[in-house]
């Protein structure tokens, strides 16, 4: 049987981690340098220094923990040249346990191959923030991780001098080896044929002091090995090909129990009374034991409920069929999605909460020649990644050991250290590969009930497996929502006012008492932000008060704020006569970054974490995507019936996307997608594989999203229960080809951003501005239904 | 008492015989490569091969596979390099990785009947697996590529 702890642990049965570690670095021979080299990196630029890069700020400093770049904390090399890098965010299909590793390998000068990567568990202290959502990884990573190699390879350097007894700029790290350049006859350095592996030196280079930022140099990106080229495939790749890589629900632990929970349909409900008899007479059920419910506003504490504990997986789910369960329902049970649509649609028809004003809304709404309004909606979602949420726990000694699969490994571990009362040393938390995440697994909810389990069973190791029925009527949703959208057009056809509404249960309510309003990160995503060059502008948010658990969906707000604003975008267009892509660009208006002041924006505008000054809304980035995603599409191109092309375009996550949808409509209505082409802007990109990865997968979710995934609840009940009645698109019907175009970074200014959210938010406006472009329907709520009606 | 080959080994079971392949795979044998995704026969992320053609591993019960040859995964090629495994890598089929078993089990059943399957026949095969994190463009091809293999 495979186990984590063999997979983790070398050939030597070393602990992971800390311990390969310590052995390399902490107990070489020159002990006392060591004390400066826990230390992490300050991040900032030397004025003027000779070597000094171009360090910019950005938003990691504000989260948790900011940032570590210590080559201590994150790179091992051993004797034999094996170097090992250390993975701190969490692998959930983006390809981060990849793309960091490999920004120090090439850095360092390591040969990839010669390279291995390892999780660390979560220990935000030691390796800065680990918080693996919001499309950060890479944009508040690389910076730390360029300088953890460029440390390290000084250090290999530093270590070859000491070695050879010359001066550090005769050595040059160089694939795995230092060289040792000589003086030529012009004063040139060049390469003498001395040279010492990374193993040789490793005992050296890792007593050597840390090296200050100002002595450190980034490699010119000519010299890059990896970066950039695409040809790195990612760390896993193998063992997932054979069935070999280790998911939340493959560690297993001697002795372990098999754990499944009934919970309360309705969020805040509770156990009236159960009955075990029958449960307890299935084989192999060795327990059954109530846990404690629920009390709003309750951030990822687990909903109680009735626990069914067995000897194997099987035993467990067929026990837990056999429960008799009365529940008292509480509060939510008044839950109803149809009537509390009609409630958002007509909170979004009133004046609302004013979160941005720029100009005189009002009169330019008094004085329109006409005022044209559309009306946009759409469903929760559940986040539904292939592998549901499961964990396993075991406590001994008072020392609480979690395996799971989670975004946030330490907030897990605090949110444990907090639920049992135990300091956080004594808890730790140790990740698995994600079978997907999608914002679902930032909740940490299902490791909670694991080691609640666990204390229960006296510190046994238990595993609680959540069934897709679980996943799906648990969820942390992605908000339901009504948009609404008016302008204000004069005679000539001219837009002069603009006034958008939300209504939609907030993220907020999950950790704070409701206020039905939104907050600033919900508004920061595609509501406050709107580009448009328009005189007057009004953003107001209508109450909505949350009845279930509402939580973070890849790309969040952006998804219904996208689809709203694109499509009215395209509706006007077709009021107007005109083309959807010239209203568009017309509409975003000449080249500038937009003035948060002169915008009426809010003052404390969420920009996804990042300085505004330097991850600014440029809107010449935002048209320029627009016009090669329509370039490569061959927008205008003649079209058979029933076919058509959609546009849109959104910044998220600071990145900027625009997708041409073409949308073919077969006989019987079915709405199929023969190809996509989007161009997205990410700045300065590490792994264009994994971008276009990213770029394809986004396309799928955001078809499945506007088509054909939403959750809806009758009296306060999640109606759908399993793939049958949440679908998601399959191969039966999905973007048949998706054309990534990534934009080459024009400017030292275009710092790397988000990745793997912001393809998702341009599909469904683009989806439904082609049905529009084929068929003259258009569709204003997701999802949309895979067929037209007639 | 059952006895089943798994793997091309001889594994005998006096459990219940109703229990599903995928929790005898995983739970008794330890072989984690088949996934749990629905349970009930509609993500085909627990596909294994029964007599070399894919079934759903959470529809099976052990009894069912009494006396006959069941494929995981792990013991799809002796080396991990079924044409259908190197397709996968070349192509850089998976993002998380956790459909994908299932996803190759499926594609090597139809490789094995069919070495040469049209587009269509590709499409109908694999639209019973589900890959949230959307790799079908890449399934597609990887299943294509390997068809010359097989
Ligand atoms: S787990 Fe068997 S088909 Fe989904
Ligand atoms: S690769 Fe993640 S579900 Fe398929």
């Amino acid at each position: 049987m495979l186990h984590y702890f063999e997979k983790q642990s070398g050939p030597a049965g070393n602990p992971p981690v800390r311990a390969i570690l310590e052995n390399v670095s902490r107990r070489s021979f020159i002990g006392g340098v060591l004390k400066t080299s826990g230390v992490a990196l300050a991040l900032q630029i030397v004025p003027g220094a000779a070597n000094a890069y171009e360090a910019y700020p950005t938003g990691a400093a504000g989260m948790p923990h900011g940032v570590v770049s210590d080559p201590h904390v994150f790179v091992a090399i051993d004797k034999d040249g094996q170097v090992t890098i250390v993975a701190h965010r969490s692998e959930m299909g983006t390809g981060a346990r990849t793309s960091l590793p490999m920004v120090v390998a090439d850095e360092m000068e390591a040969d990839w191959q010669r390279v291995r990567v390892i999780q660390a568990p979560g220990d935000e202290p030691r390796y800065g923030n680990q918080d693996t959502d919001g499309s950060r990884s890479v944009r508040h990573f690389i910076q730390p991780m360029r300088e953890c190699g460029a440390a390290m390879r000084f250090m290999l350097e530093a270590a070859a001098a000491v070695h050879w007894g010359v001066d550090r700029s005769l050595c040059k790290a160089s694939n795995h080896e230092v060289i040792q350049l000589s003086k030529g006859p012009d004063g040139k350095l060049i390469e003498t044929d001395k040279k010492i592996g990374y193993g040789a030196l490793a005992t050296i280079a890792m007593a050597m002091a840390v090296p200050r930022p100002d002595q450190i140099t980034f490699k010119d990106p000519s010299q890059f090995r990896y970066m950039g080229k695409g040809k790195t495939q990612i760390v896993d790749l193998h063992d997932i090909t054979v069935g070999k890589a280790i998911y939340g629900a493959d560690v297993h632990l001697p002795g372990m129990k098999y754990a499944v929970i009934a919970r309360p349909p309705v969020v805040g409900g509770k156990v009236k009374k159960f009955d075990a008899t029958e449960t307890k007479k299935v084989p192999g059920v060795e327990a059954v034991h109530e846990m404690a419910g629920w009390a709003a506003p309750a951030k990822f504490a687990p909903l109680g409920g009735v626990a069914v504990i067995a000897n194997s997986t099987y035993a467990a789910l067929q026990g837990r069929e056999k429960l008799a369960i009365e529940w008292e329902d509480g509060p939510n049970a008044v839950y109803n999605s149809p009537a509390y649509r009609d409630a958002m649609i007509a909170a979004a028809a009133k004046p609302g909460k004013v979160i941005r004003s720029q100009g005189d809304a009002d009169a330019a709404f008094a004085n329109a020649a006409e005022v044209f309004a559309a009306d946009y909606t759409q469903q929760h979602v559940a986040q539904a990644s292939m592998e549901p949420p499961v964990a396993l726990a075991r406590i001994v000694d008072g020392k609480i050991e979690v395996w799971a699969p989670v975004q946030s490994p330490y907030g897990t571990r605090e949110d444990i250290a907090k639920t049992m009362g135990v300091p956080i040393e004594n808890v730790t938390v140790h990740v698995t590969l994600l079978g997907g995440g999608f914002g679902r697994k930032s909740k940490c909810d299902f490791a909670i009930e694991a080691v609640q389990l666990s204390k229960t069973l006296g510190g046994k190791p238990v595993r609680v497996q959540w069934t897709r029925e679980d996943d799906l009527q648990h969820a942390f949703y992605h908000t339901t929502s009504a948009e609404r959208i008016e302008v204000a057009l004069d005679k000539a056809g001219k837009v002069t006012g603009w006034r958008h509404r939300t209504v939609a249960p907030s993220i907020l309510s999950t950790f704070a008492e409701d206020s039905g309003y939104q907050f600033k990160i919900e508004y920061g995503m595609g509501f406050v932000d709107m580009p448009f060059d328009i005189p007057n502008i009004r953003c107001e948010n209508g109450q909505a008060f949350a009845h279930t658990r509402i939580g973070w969906f890849r790309s969040v707000s952006n998804i219904p704020r996208a689809f709203a604003v694109q499509s009215f975008v395209a509706e006007l267009a077709h009021k107007l006569g005109r083309d959807p892509k010239d209203m568009l660009l017309e509409m975003i208006g000449p080249d500038r970054v937009i003035d948060i002041k002169t915008a009426g924006m809010p003052e404390d505008f969420w920009n996804y974490g990042e300085p505004y000054p330097e991850f600014p809304i440029d809107t010449a980035r935002l048209k320029n995507v627009v016009n090669v995603a329509a370039d490569k599409a061959g927008w205008g191109k003649k079209l058979p019936d029933r076919q058509g092309l959609g546009i849109a375009v959104h910044r998220s996550f600071v990145t900027y996307v625009a997708s041409v949808v073409h949308v073919a409509i077969d006989d019987d209505g079915t709405i199929r997608v023969p190809e996509v082409t989007t161009a997205i802007d990410c700045g300065f990109y590490i792994n264009p594989e994994r971008i276009r990865s990213q770029v394809e997968g986004a396309a799928v979710m955001g078809m499945s999203t506007a088509m054909y995934s939403g959750i809806t609840f009758k009296d306060g009940r999640a109606e759908q229960s399993n793939f049958g009645d949440f679908s998601v698109a399959r191969m039966g019907n999905f973007p048949q080809k998706v054309n990534v175009h990534i934009i080459e970074p024009t400017s030292p200014t275009h710092h790397a951003t988000g990745v793997g959210e912001p393809g998702v938010p341009p599909f469904a406006p683009a989806l439904c501005n082609a049905i529009f472009a084929a068929t003259g329907k258009r569709l204003r709520s997701l999802p949309t239904g895979e067929k037209l009606e007639a | 008492m059952l006895t089943i080959s798994v793997n091309g080994k001889e594994i005998k079971f006096d459990g219940d015989p109703n229990t599903p392949l995928l929790w005898f795979v995983r739970d008794e044998l330890g072989l984690t490569g088949t996934k749990y995704g629905c349970g009930v026969g509609l993500c085909g992320a627990c596909t294994v091969h029964l007599d070399g053609t894919a079934v759903r591993g959470c529809q099976t019960a052990v009894s069912e596979a009494a006396g006959k040859k069941v494929t995981t995964i792990e013991g799809l090629s002796a080396d991990g390099n079924h044409p259908v495994q190197q397709a996968w890598r070349d192509l850089n089929v998976p993002q998380c990785g956790f459909c994908q078993a299932g996803q190759m089990m499926q594609a090597a059943s139809l490789l094995a009947k069919n070495r040469a399957p049209t587009d269509a026949e590709i499409v109908d095969e694999m639209t019973g697996n589900i890959c949230r994190c959307g790799c079908y463009e890449r399934i597609h091809a990887a299943v294509r590529a390997a068809a010359g293999g097989v």
